[in-house]
């Protein structure tokens, strides 16, 4: 039990050092509470378009790559710890995997899926 | 020590499940699920299943949930259309009360005492134990992975690009 | 440091998968490296690895074995399930040349993902281990669900695409919420190894009884079984027609194969629990099926429902089970491929550019018009109802004789109703085709190109020529089946 201590104590002065800085700024900060401060900041012009409205679906392309990229990236962890037991049976195993992925990788990049035009 | 945390955690996720399902604001439910996967997550490490654990917190309460909070921001969701669900809802009370009955029933009669078959030893679910089985063991899924993962991105490019031109 | 034991794996017996993964990529990165000009022939690069893939698995047939830790299985049974969702891959790939080119869709994606459906359906019916059945399942499900998007411009495409979306996410977490229980009773995700222990000890029989229910649940929206069926019309009418065509095979016949091996062997100590849903289903699926698609306008809508029926005619085949049973559901898996890919080519053709023209009313005075084409509907249409000496006779003869050999003669006598039922909606479009007035004008010369000619010949040759001498694919079919 005592091993996981450590990681106790980084999620609490995680957490902590967010609080802190919420509820500090919250204390300390002038508040001076009206409605145009409320809304969303537009460079000192009055609000000209509500923020309400539909978003560009590429928000959710890199959101979804991310995702795709991330579950690969997380496959990497066991296979490094193992690694060296594995031998080149394991790297060859991973290559190929990666290789796959790669392709994907090639192909929204030269599709143009990562630029935002 | 162990049952405590275990307890604690337990009760903690069924709430912010509760949380999560009653909740009116789509954001105040996806950030319950977040913290119902925080919760899942200290359970998987109490399993001493680590990567499990870690898994829980980098892909679903990290990437999957900014998806859905993508999605909740971005789809504009008005309070009052996440209302209407909950003014006739006996329906789904008496269903999900049922489902949950026979849940109940069923991993209530079922006996706990075998360890999964293979699997017999304390290690399990530590990275290295998980690793050595799932590259040899479980190379023929790990690989189908890769698969899946490219025919989702390949998808989902296809249909984004093809609407942007 | 010490070396972990590796695994015994046998390269050769994934090599018909490895040809379509390797394909697809070859046809994504052609896609990208190449000039515009050159797409048009990624069609034939997709077509060339079916044919690989099918002389493989072709090659395979006969010599049984299972590798990669007991996950993957080849046998006479996955071969025959491969054959047919090539057999279905090929005719999609060969009907959406043309309409790929009228409808301004970038070819490349499309092949690949093609590809990669039939790759998951693969890893679905050779799959010994719930694991790899339920990875090839969703390999095959989220290609599906692009695909059906795939029509960017039309509204109902992506109509199609959400809903098939979502309620396919939905049964696949009831699929894999199932398996996770059967898992959590028996301790083993093998498919011989769940049989084994559950066979022995009865003592979690309720939590195996409740993960096989929703196990159950899953299949029935995949093969769309009534009530899980509400997704197919809409999926159906808004999907490019191809796709339709793609959707209503080998997918299906996928998931029957895995159907059949999860239930067969795995849970076959629940037989006498799971015998009498299987038999609901079927009376429900070909009732509802065959009753709704008697009022349908939209022609793609009433083949959705007849799709439907059909599901259910092979769960008669399912549930009298045995060596019987289950080689009438493969024999029948089969010739539905055939005709029913057939039935959307024609579909597909009359459709036209953004497929205006789906209305069964559009189908007036075809039978003039285009004698040809009219006689090879006919031809379709008389197998898909079930007239003799059609292939689709013999189908549901041997699925009904199958019922009433294991004394299920209920069922036998609903099924033989329902396909008096489904006779009157194909009929109706066959009169529309000859008896009323002729209306519209004729289709274009453009209209046949060599491809889709292709595709018709094959499916009448499927559902008739197949219907005079059934015997080598009924013995093919016969030597499949995994019962003995």
């Amino acid at each position: 039990m005592n091993q996981y201590i450590p990681v106790l104590l980084m999620f609490a002065a995680g957490a902590g050092v967010a609080v802190a800085m919420l509820g500090l700024s919250e204390l300390l900060g002038p508040k001076l509470r009206f409605r145009e401060k409320m809304e969303p900041f537009e460079c000192g012009e009055n609000q000209v378009v509500s923020p309400k409205r539909r978003f560009s679906v590429r928000f959710y392309l890199i959101a979804m790559m991310f995702i795709i990229f991330d579950i690969e990236a997380v496959f990497l962890f066991p296979w490094a710890v193992v690694f060296q037991s594995l031998g080149l049976f394991g790297f060859v195993e991973m290559m190929i995997f990666i290789l796959v992925l790669a392709v994907g990788l090639v192909y929204v990049w030269k599709k143009g899926a990562l630029e935002w035009e | 020590m162990e049952m405590a945390i275990f307890l604690v955690m337990g009760a903690l996720s069924v709430g912010f499940s509760l949380v999560m399902i009653l909740a009116r604001k789509p954001v105040t439910s996806a950030m319950s699920l977040v913290a119902v996967m925080f919760c899942l997550a200290v359970l998987f490490a109490l399993q001493s299943a680590h990567l499990i654990a870690i898994l829980q917190i980098l892909v679903y309460a990290g990437a999957i949930m900014v998806l859905f909070l993508f999605v909740i921001m971005l789809l504009n969701l008005r309070e009052k259309e996440g209302e209407e669900s909950h003014t006739k809802g006996y329906g789904q009370i008496f269903g999900g009360a049922i489902a949950f009955t026979i849940l109940i029933v069923a991993v209530g009669s079922t006996s706990m005492s075998g360890s999964p078959a293979g699997l017999s030893s304390d290690r399990f679910g530590t990275t290295a134990e998980v690793g050595k089985i799932l590259f040899t063991k479980y190379i023929l899924p790990f690989e189908i992975t890769s698969v899946l993962l490219l025919a989702a991105l390949v998808g989902a490019v296809a249909l984004v690009k093809l609407r942007m031109r | 440091m010490e070396m972990i034991p590796l695994p015994q794996i046998s390269v050769g017996a994934i090599a018909p998968e490895l040809t379509l993964v390797a394909a697809a990529m070859i046809i994504l990165m052609l896609e990208v490296f190449t000039i515009s000009k050159g797409r048009d022939n990624l069609a034939y690069v997709a077509l060339a690895a079916v044919g690989v893939a099918g002389y493989l698995v072709i090659e395979s047939l006969g010599s049984p074995m299972t590798t990669f830790s007991k996950m993957y299985v080849v046998d006479d049974f996955s071969g025959f399930i491969k054959l047919v969702c090539l057999l279905g891959a090929g005719m999609t790939i060969l009907m959406s040349v043309k309409y790929t080119r009228d409808e301004g869709i970038d070819g490349g994606e499309y092949y690949s993902l093609l590809l990669f459906a039939t790759t998951g359906m693969f890893f679905m019916v050779s799959g010994a281990d719930l694991i790899t059945i339920f990875l090839g399942l969703e390999t095959m499900s989220i290609s599906l669900y692009a695909l059906a998007g795939y029509a960017r411009g039309r509204l109902a495409s992506n109509e199609a695409s959400i809903k098939y979306f979502i309620l396919g996410a939905l049964s696949s977490a009831f699929m894999l919420y199932g398996m996770s229980m059967i898992y959590g009773a028996a301790g083993v995700t093998n498919l011989h190894e769940i049989a084994r222990i559950i066979g022995q000890n009865k003592e979690n029989i309720h939590l195996v009884m409740l993960g096989g229910g929703l196990v159950l649940i899953g299949f029935a929206f995949k093969i769309s079984a009534v009530p899980f069926h509400m997704w197919t019309p809409d999926v159906y009418q808004g999907a490019p027609t191809p796709i339709t065509a793609f959707m209503s095979a080998g997918p299906k016949a996928a998931a029957f194969a895995a159907f059949i091996r999860v239930f067969s062997d795995a849970l076959i100590s629940l037989q006498y629990q799971w015998w009498i849903i299987v038999w609901i289903l079927a009376v429900l699926t070909m009732t509802v099926g065959n009753l709704i698609a008697l009022s349908q306008e939209n022609i793609k809508r009433m083949f959705a429902y007849s799709s439907i029926a059909h599901a259910g005619y092979i769960l008669v085949g399912f549930t009298a089970g045995g060596k019987l049973g289950e080689s009438a559901m493969l024999f029948y898996l089969l010739i539905y491929t055939f005709m029913n890919i057939g039935a959307f080519a024609i579909v597909a053709i009359v459709g036209q550019q953004g497929e205006e023209r789906t209305s069964v009313s559009d189908f007036a005075g075809l039978g003039y018009r285009h004698p040809l084409l009219g006689l090879a509907m006919v031809a379709l249409l008389f197998s898909l109802a079930g007239i003799p000496p059609t292939a689709g006779f013999w189908g549901k003869y041997y699925l009904f004789t199958a019922a009433l050999d294991q004394g299920y003669v209920w069922l036998a006598i609903l099924a033989a109703l329902n396909s008096v039922i489904a006779v009157f909606y194909y009929l109706r479009v066959i009169v529309v085709m000859y008896m009323r007035e002729e209306k519209g004008e004729s289709l274009p010369q453009n209209a046949f190109p060599a491809s889709i000619v292709v595709v018709i010949l094959v499916a009448i040759y499927g559902s008739v020529l197949l219907g005079i001498t059934p015997g080598g694919y009924l013995a093919l079919a016969a030597s499949s089946s995994l019962a003995h």
